[in-house]
């Protein structure tokens, strides 16, 4: 259990069974009264927003999280199958992979929150290389960065990349925010 | 404004003194943790040495320095901060409210020029007559319960931070006044209210003052009623302040006194929004 005091931005608590991040927090306390604290508090799996006050005798519940390393295996049927270090099958649904099923590549090593042994958050590796598979020609010789053109990597996935790059071409993505790198060179 | 503190004192004939930072008993209150330090612990007011002073004769003194709570910090509280306090013999507590009025503009004067200060985006022109709010009709209108009628400690500080407090203007220096005895512990008692008020300028709690309670009788008693209190709930129980205790008994003179948050005030002065923006946490 957590006390009140405990409580800061960022730290993952349970309210009613189901977990929540703490995405707002102000400790408030009136001339010679009680601290109240005031949090707002996002459900980790549905996004759903909370707002609470504790007093400095409430004591909030610990979730029970559990992160394990897991590797990509594929996908079938709506799921993205993982593999744990045990050769056992974890499958994970769309909507905790968020953005990261763009960026997944075969046996690709990525950490994994559970939450009462449900995956609830996947935390994919900084940056991965995708292949460019559809993209304009862009002006030879033109090596201006910041000119920009659409491309598609191998999945569907759009993104904004510079003039010189070429179908076929592996880009280096960064996984947080979806955007071009560099060039890799094989 | 340190400098414009001292000379509104001096031109009152007000002595500064200057305190134990790390006294062996700390205050006992609720609410309050103190940090210890050595063999004792780091004052979390000067209160208590103050008012001996005021027991062995002195008069009008004020004392700025540090003060130190543990635990307490957030966009207007830090665990170290300056502290004015001062104390007037043969005052109470509306008698400084005035001196608090005059204090305060006294430094807008000389740090703006005039006795209005902008804020956040509001005029406060402190030279206007300053509204003073009843904690009933405070919490009857935004909250909807007296907590005088019936006082709730849990449910008071609640609806204060949550509902009242946001409730008061911004654009003008409001003061709540007569709290709910159980809000008071060491104020003078009349007619079921405590003499107690707080100032609030541009949202933010910058002074509490209190009739001083002088009766020492009263006092050990509720003394003993916070340690139970503070035992109850789990807390470090500080011994009863025996050298307060004699001092008060000698003889405390009738007497109100004020304690002031200078990094609020100079926040109110710096445009500031967290207190961490006028000095080091």
């Amino acid at each position: 259990m957590y006390s009140a005091s405990d409580l800061k931005k960022g730290l993952k608590v349970e309210i009613e069974g189901a977990p929540y991040v703490i995405t707002e927090f102000n400790f408030m306390k009136p001339g010679k009264g009680q601290a109240i604290y005031n949090c707002k508090l996002k459900h980790m799996v549905n996004g759903n927003t909370l707002s609470k006050s504790y007093r400095s005798n409430d004591k909030i519940d610990k979730p029970e999280l559990e992160e394990k390393n897991l590797q990509y295996s594929y996908f079938d049927n709506g799921d993205y199958v993982f593999m744990d270090d045990n050769y056992e099958q974890v499958s994970i649904g769309e909507d905790v992979l968020g953005n990261g099923k763009h960026f997944l590549v075969e046996d690709i090593a990525v950490g994994v929150l559970f939450h009462n042994g449900m995956p609830i958050e996947v935390t994919l590796p900084n940056f991965v290389e995708k292949t460019i598979v559809k993209t304009e020609p862009g002006a030879r010789g033109n090596t201006a960065t910041n000119v920009l053109k659409p491309a598609t990597i191998e999945g569907g996935y759009e993104l904004q990349v510079p003039l010189f790059v070429n179908e076929g071409d592996i880009a280096r993505i960064d996984t947080r925010t979806g955007e071009y790198v560099d060039r890799v060179r094989k | 404004m340190l400098a414009a503190v001292r000379d509104f004192f001096r031109g009152r004939g007000f002595l500064e003194v200057e305190t134990s930072v790390r006294i062996p008993v700390p205050a006992l209150e609720l609410h309050i943790d103190a940090e210890s330090s050595g063999d004792g612990y780091l004052r979390t007011s000067p209160e208590f040495r103050l008012k001996r002073l005021l027991c062995a004769g002195l008069e009008r003194i004020y004392e700025m320095g540090p003060c130190f709570r543990k635990g307490e910090r957030g966009r207007l509280h830090n665990p170290e901060y300056t502290m004015l306090e001062w104390y007037r013999n043969g005052a109470d507590y509306r008698g400084v409210l005035d001196d608090t009025r005059d204090l305060v503009r006294h430094v807008c004067r000389v740090v703006r020029g005039r006795t209005v200060l902008a804020y956040r985006g509001a005029e406060i022109d402190l030279g206007e007559d300053w509204e003073l709010v009843t904690v009933s009709s405070a919490f009857i209108r935004h909250a909807g319960w007296d907590p005088v009628a019936e006082y709730d400690g849990d449910r008071f500080d609640l609806d204060l931070v949550n509902t009242v407090e946001p409730g008061l203007p911004v654009d003008r220096p409001v003061v709540l006044m007569d709290y709910p005895l159980g809000a008071a512990a060491l104020a003078r008692a009349r007619e079921g209210v405590a003499e107690r008020w707080e100032l609030y300028i541009g949202g933010m709690e910058i002074a509490n003052a209190y009739s001083e309670l002088t009766d020492p009788d009263e006092q050990l008693r509720r003394f003993r009623e916070c340690g139970e209190a503070r035992k109850a709930l789990g807390k470090e129980v500080y011994p009863v302040d025996e050298e307060f205790m004699a001092a008060l008994r000698r003889g405390l003179p009738e007497c109100a006194g004020v304690a002031l948050g200078i990094d609020r005030l100079v926040m109110l002065f710096a445009g500031a929004e967290r207190i961490e923006e006028v000095r080091a946490s």
